[in-house]
């Protein structure tokens, strides 16, 4: 039986027309390749061309360069429902091309840069990621240290980055680089073709979770790339990462939307089969509550993340907060009902043949990616906690 | 050139259907969808059209309430538009009813070509299609695997047991493509959208110039006597390989004849 999601206020009968056509992409081109994926790591790169086939990776971006023009409710639908493939790496792994990489391409890049690299990721010729994280440097942006010299009219780049989803096999990054002094003013972004000389990637990592989602370690040995491939301003690269977050965010919000649905959906399947002292687990009060209150937690996440996605796409100044307490709410809610039908299932829950244990794994790194939790909790206190005279 | 497909809004297959003791027919009075099976004539017709480089697509549907999202999913598909002939009185109509209801609606389009499923994934009576042919006085090609268009001429490759025949035929003619032959595009969101705006012209029984006492409870020639549970599933037999487990599945598959 399918979760009874409630209806939400911000839908349209569009949304849940192309929520429809997203689930049955998940049930026929993921989850059947799910367990394959998260062993090899990766999912395959078919994906991507049969994602851009079917729209999925350009929702919010120009019609002219392939994208669909909408807005941010319909990147939380999909969202939401590439979650429930069994496979969040999966998942990842396309939003971090559609989401991630592409976002900041879209307001800033000139028109040749995403001609250019735009237009075939959408279609899902070209893979992209985003490259911001370093070894010393996760929440604390301003402090990378990967440098781009310039040098006549290329930039020569040098440094490592970590961390980096689609960055084993990526075509292009969207990369943060230091170009001037050391702090947040000295940050730039610049559009990197992987084929570059003096470009290494040094191992994929293995992770707690998404382990579908090829996450890499890379480095750059004196790589020279044209000024042409600077997206915007120089100097403007941390306004630029630290403005785009929103959408990030608002993915993972939307992702463990997703899998609290597939979770309490498995959870009262099993519930209703599963018979303990005489009664099914479903008669016994205990988990009859327990469902309630992981339902109500789904609820509250969809509506804030719901709620956020709507301010966002409105450019509302409202749309960071909003979307700071969605991802904050979001990972603490999926990490629960995570635990309480984990802790259903018993035994069985903590067998790999059930998808339990891996979305039980894929949920911890919620409270971090993206912004960690105490980073979103600093944020919204900012907000609240104004200087007093 | 104009392709017009017929395609069938039906309960969802996900949903467990429910058996209207009444009429002993399954209840139709939940949200339905587009037939899995019409979505490969769909995206066979919309194949057609793009190397035909001209034409369009029509949808052909009928429903006894005026329920449309399984033909939005079709027109999100591609299609350019609709006629749906929506009649309370076509409630209960047999194959036979519905061959006279959808052929008079496509024949009204003047199509050079008319694409059906094999059957319908609630019905599967399996007869529409060649009804369809037969009342528009057409060719009719069953199981095509693979269309080509040349000229005024339909080349198809007919699926059989052995492979597949080669037939050839004029058009006008009515084909049945056979499920999973080609992979039915998805909807895009803006497909979705552009969809809404489609014209889908509603028609009645009347409308077609057909008597209401044609089709429907009135006209169908066929009547269920008794509908009983299938039976439930016995457990397997399991065999414990003890060196001759080989031997012994090859005499249980003789016994089948499946080999």
């Amino acid at each position: 039986m399918g979760y009874p999601r409630q209806p939400s206020v911000f839908l349209d009968e569009e949304h849940d027309a192309f929520r429809d056509m997203v689930a049955s992409f998940v049930e026929r081109e993921v989850r059947p390749h799910a367990d394959d994926w998260e062993a090899a790591g990766q999912c395959s790169r078919e994906l991507y061309t049969k994602a851009g086939a079917a729209g999925l990776l350009g929702l919010r971006y120009d019609p002219d360069l392939g994208g669909s023009g909408l807005d941010f409710l319909a990147t939380a639908v999909l969202a939401e429902e590439l979650a429930k493939g069994d496979s969040i790496g999966t998942a990842v792994s396309l939003m971090a091309q559609s989401e991630f990489s592409l976002a900041i391409l879209a307001d800033e890049a000139g028109d040749e840069l995403k001609q250019r690299w735009m237009v075939p990721a959408i279609a899902g010729e070209l893979i992209g990621g985003i490259g911001v994280s370093e070894p010393g440097a996760g929440s604390d942006v301003a402090a990378i240290t990967t440098r781009a010299r310039r040098d006549g009219d290329e930039y020569v780049i040098s440094g490592q980055k970590t961390f980096i989803s689609n960055g084993t096999r990526a075509d292009f990054l969207t990369l943060a680089v230091r170009t001037g002094e050391h702090g947040p003013n000295g940050i730039s972004v610049v559009v990197f073709p992987t084929d570059t000389p003096g470009f290494v990637v040094g191992r994929r990592l293995d992770k707690l979770g998404a382990r579908a989602s090829d996450t890499g370690e890379l480095f750059f040995d004196d790589c020279r790339i044209p000024v042409g491939n600077l997206v915007g301003e120089e100097g403007q690269g941390l306004r630029y990462i630290l403005s785009h977050f929103g959408g990030e965010r608002l993915v993972i919000a939307s992702f463990a939307v997703g899998i609290m649905e597939r979770l309490i959906e498995l959870g009262l399947d099993y519930a209703a089969e599963r018979e303990t002292f005489g009664s099914k687990l479903l008669g016994f009060q205990t988990w009859r509550h327990r469902f309630a209150e992981m339902a109500t937690k789904c609820e509250a996440t969809r509506l804030l993340s719901h709620q956020a996605a709507r301010l966002l796409s409105d450019n509302h100044p409202a749309g960071d907060l909003a979307v700071s307490m969605a991802k904050l709410h979001a990972a603490e809610a999926v990490q629960f009902v995570a635990a309480e039908v984990l802790q259903l299932h018993g035994g069985f829950g903590q067998m790999e043949e059930s998808p339990i244990p891996r979305y039980y794994r894929d949920v911890a790194g919620f409270s971090i990616g993206a912004g960690t939790s105490e980073i979103m909790r600093e944020l919204i206190a900012r907000s609240l906690i104004k200087p007093r005279p | 050139m104009k392709v017009v497909v017929c395609v069938k809004q039906i309960p969802d297959p996900a949903d467990p259907g429910e058996l209207d003791p009444d009429s002993k027919t399954l209840r139709r009075d939940v949200k339905l969808i587009l037939d899995e099976s019409d979505s490969y004539g769909v995206e066979m017709a919309l194949q057609l059209v793009d190397t035909a480089g001209e034409g369009e697509v029509h949808l052909v549907s009928m429903v006894p309430n005026n329920e449309v999202s399984g033909l939005r999913t079709a027109l999100a598909m591609g299609a350019a538009g609709a006629s749906l002939i929506s009649d309370e009185c076509l409630a209960g109509s047999d194959a036979l009813g519905t061959a006279k209801v959808l052929a008079k609606a496509i024949a009204a389009q003047e199509p050079d070509l008319v694409l059906t499923a094999t059957e319908s994934s609630d019905g599967y009576t399996g007869t529409v299609p060649v009804q369809i042919a037969e009342l528009l006085g057409l060719p009719s090609v069953t199981f095509a695997k693979e269309i080509e268009i040349d000229g005024s001429t339909a080349k198809v490759k007919r699926q059989t047991e052995a492979g597949y025949d080669d037939v050839e035929c004029p058009l006008p003619a009515v084909v049945s493509v056979t499920a999973g032959v080609v992979e039915p595009r998805y909807p895009s969101f803006k497909g979705i959208m552009a969809a809404k705006n489609k014209p889908v012209e509603e028609l009645t029984v009347e409308a077609l110039g057909i008597d209401a006492g044609e089709v429907g409870w009135a006209g169908s020639r066929q009547d269920i006597v008794e509908i009983t549970a299938a039976p439930v599933r016995e457990a397997g037999e399991i065999i414990e390989d003890e060196g001759d487990a080989h031997e012994r599945i090859v005499a249980f598959l003789d016994e089948l004849k499946v080999l």
